[in-house]
């Protein structure tokens, strides 16, 4: 309560009400200078990085020509997006983009609050430390290596797992590119990289369980089913439903870096979504008009869909993102 | 019913074991594959064998990738990246964040309105790109420096972080005669030092984790930093191999083991400091709850 004091009762005290108002804020202003000098390198950055481009945003309604710039540029509307509603290509990029978030909802979703039961079953600690070490692992490497260990492991020519069909006399599996392999691929390498580490949320509301009320349990006579079921799970449902909600906020979002790694012409009519447009069409291609309304009409689904979630979240009594 | 008090094994627990043991295995075997084969003999390694240990145990495939120059270029880059970066992330992050707590200074909701925007909406791929080229900044190493100096997410982190400091601290210091800019050196980030390491390890495994921004940014192949380069050593040759099976070109798609030494060095830092990004990040999820 440092700077109110003397603004709010400033304006409090009609006694003092000699000051003008903007004298007041002038006065506020300069009291608060080495807090706008803090502020400043942040905040230039926010601006210049995040929202100059912005001004980038234009192009969705131009032909944007490199050479003529924003200003000189043909303005052609909203013909952009009326192109692209009426392309297959959208409709491919809407149905992959909502397969991918639906396979991991279904797969991947349930496996961190699954595995997080399993983990607080334990009661050896040694064995408890070691698995959360393993599992939580693979988090923290980056999307490159966990393609590269995908590829060490399913490709056709070096792939382990094909090595070992061959060496049993079996025909190899084209898994990196059949097209009907790749969703199940990108949930698989989700729930390599994150399902252990996912698990830390929910351990962490299983922690804030009274023990007593296990014990009761047991004096109860509850097998230790009973007890996940009426103890553990109720503690963690605020925070399954929370994630639930803004999981489905993030249903525009596809991890871009991964799909773009793991893509190749064989698989890019099930892989290819919003952000690898835009990449190949805007950046590859030159063609940055249909880049930019690629990346704006993700980005604006993309806002409504989080601002709803946040919503929800907020309404159900719980925390949300901001 | 009290079987459970009992220091013996019930049926259950010898199920919950053995699959998170499985769990533990599955989760590690592809480092430990990954290890063993690049650690093999790279002329007596056969391809189409099984290998869960080193075979001939021998160094030759790191030798070769260490003693390539655009392996070593690309190290040097990604290390200058990873330093600078993470030096710049943090003094942005935290000068920002802390003027983010004064919830009385003129324009604060302001700019943590900014803040919260930029969480919520980016601009996109190409707008992003055009302002990198439009600065001069393609093929320059601070085009990934300058463009990630700090986030959203961080400085709100950062932020509730900094909210739960004791404020009585703030103000004996005030009373003693500091202002702002001493409050904030002297009393805030010696007791931020819990989340100034924390934040430490994360911006430093991103930067060295940062692909996509090097790959649109950089396109001068000898400017490339290591996960691209990982990624066309690994992955293109793998596709390129599918393409020119049999041809001349097989003789420049590095071996197994090179690939794999290639990889293994491209984690080799993220697994030196990963005890300490375990220790620090189970905490630091707990600090992802927000509050505005």
């Amino acid at each position: 309560m440092k700077y109110p004091t003397e603004a709010s009762s400033a304006s409090a005290l009609p006694g003092r009400a000699s000051h003008t108002a903007s004298g007041r804020l002038w006065k506020r202003i300069v009291k608060g200078k080495y807090i706008y000098l803090l502020a400043m390198p942040g905040f230039l950055f926010l601006l210049l990085f995040k929202f100059v481009p912005m001004w980038g945003l234009l192009l969705a309604f131009q032909n944007y020509s490199p050479f003529k710039g924003i200003l000189g540029s043909q303005w052609v509307g909203l013909k952009h997006f009326a192109d692209l509603m009426g392309d297959a290509n959208f409709y491919r990029m809407l149905r992959n983009t909502l397969l991918i978030n639906l396979f991991g909802l279904v797969f991947y979703f349930p496996l961190p609050v699954f595995l997080a039961l399993m983990v607080n079953e334990v009661r050896h600690e040694l064995f408890k430390k070691i698995n959360q070490s393993l599992v939580y692992m693979p988090h923290f490497l980056s999307w490159v290596i966990i393609a590269s260990m995908t590829f060490f492991i399913l490709s056709t020519d070096i792939g382990i797992v094909n090595k070992l069909l061959n060496t049993f006399g079996l025909t190899p599996i084209p898994f990196l590119t059949q097209s009907s392999y790749f969703w199940g691929l990108i949930t698989a390498q989700t729930i390599w990289k994150e399902a252990g580490w996912g698990t830390i949320i929910f351990l962490a509301a299983i922690a804030g369980v009274d023990p007593q009320r296990y014990e009761a349990a047991v004096v109860d006579g509850a097998s230790r089913f009973r007890q996940i079921w009426h103890i553990t799970l109720p503690a963690i449902r605020p925070t399954i439903v929370v994630l639930l909600i803004l999981r489905l906020g993030h249903m525009a979002d596809v991890g871009f870096e991964q799909v773009l790694l793991m893509m190749n012409p064989l698989v890019r009519e099930v892989g290819e979504v919003f952000d690898t447009y835009a990449y190949t069409q805007g950046i590859l291609r030159g063609q940055f008009s249909i880049g930019v309304t690629v990346g704006l009409f993700k980005g604006v689904v993309g806002l409504v869909f989080v601002v709803t979630a946040n919503y929800i979240v907020k309404k159900l009594g719980y925390e949300g993102i901001y | 019913m009290s079987f459970v008090h009992k220091k013996g094994l019930t049926l259950f627990d010898y199920v919950n074991y053995s699959l998170l043991g499985l769990i533990s295995i599955l989760s590690i075997f592809p480092f430990i594959y990954v290890f063993s084969v690049s650690l093999t003999d790279p002329d007596t390694y056969i391809p189409f064998k099984f290998y869960l240990f080193p075979h001939d145990f021998s160094l030759a495939s790191y030798k070769y990738i260490l003693s390539t120059n655009s392996f070593l270029n690309s190290l040097k880059s990604t290390v200058f990246v990873t330093v600078v970066g993470t030096a710049l992330n943090l003094v942005f992050t935290f000068t920002l964040a802390y003027a983010l707590t004064k919830k009385h200074v003129v324009g604060r909701n302001f700019m943590l309105g900014c803040v919260i925007f930029t969480l919520l909406f980016n601009a996109g791929i190409v707008p992003n790109y055009l302002l990198v080229k439009e600065m001069g900044l393609l093929n320059s190493y601070w085009s990934l420096i300058l463009t990630s100096l700090t986030n959203a997410w961080t400085l709100i982190v950062v932020k509730s972080f900094m909210d739960a400091l004791p404020e009585e601290l703030e103000d004996a210091a005030r009373i003693d005669g500091c202002n702002d800019l001493t409050v904030f050196l002297r009393v805030v980030l010696p007791l931020s030092m819990p989340a100034i390491a924390t934040f430490t390890l994360f911006f430093a495994v991103t930067h060295w984790n940062t692909y996509f921004n090097a790959l649109i940014y950089l396109t001068d192949a000898k400017k490339w930093t290591l996960q691209v380069l990982v990624k066309t050593l690994v992955i293109d040759s793998e596709s390129s191999g599918i393409a020119a099976a049999g041809s001349a070109e097989d003789k420049m798609i590095p071996q197994e083991t090179i690939r794999m030494a290639a990889v293994v060095v491209a984690m080799l830092p993220i697994l030196v400091v990963y005890p300490f990004l375990q220790k620090y990040f189970a905490k630091g999820v707990m600090l992802g709850s927000i509050k505005g």
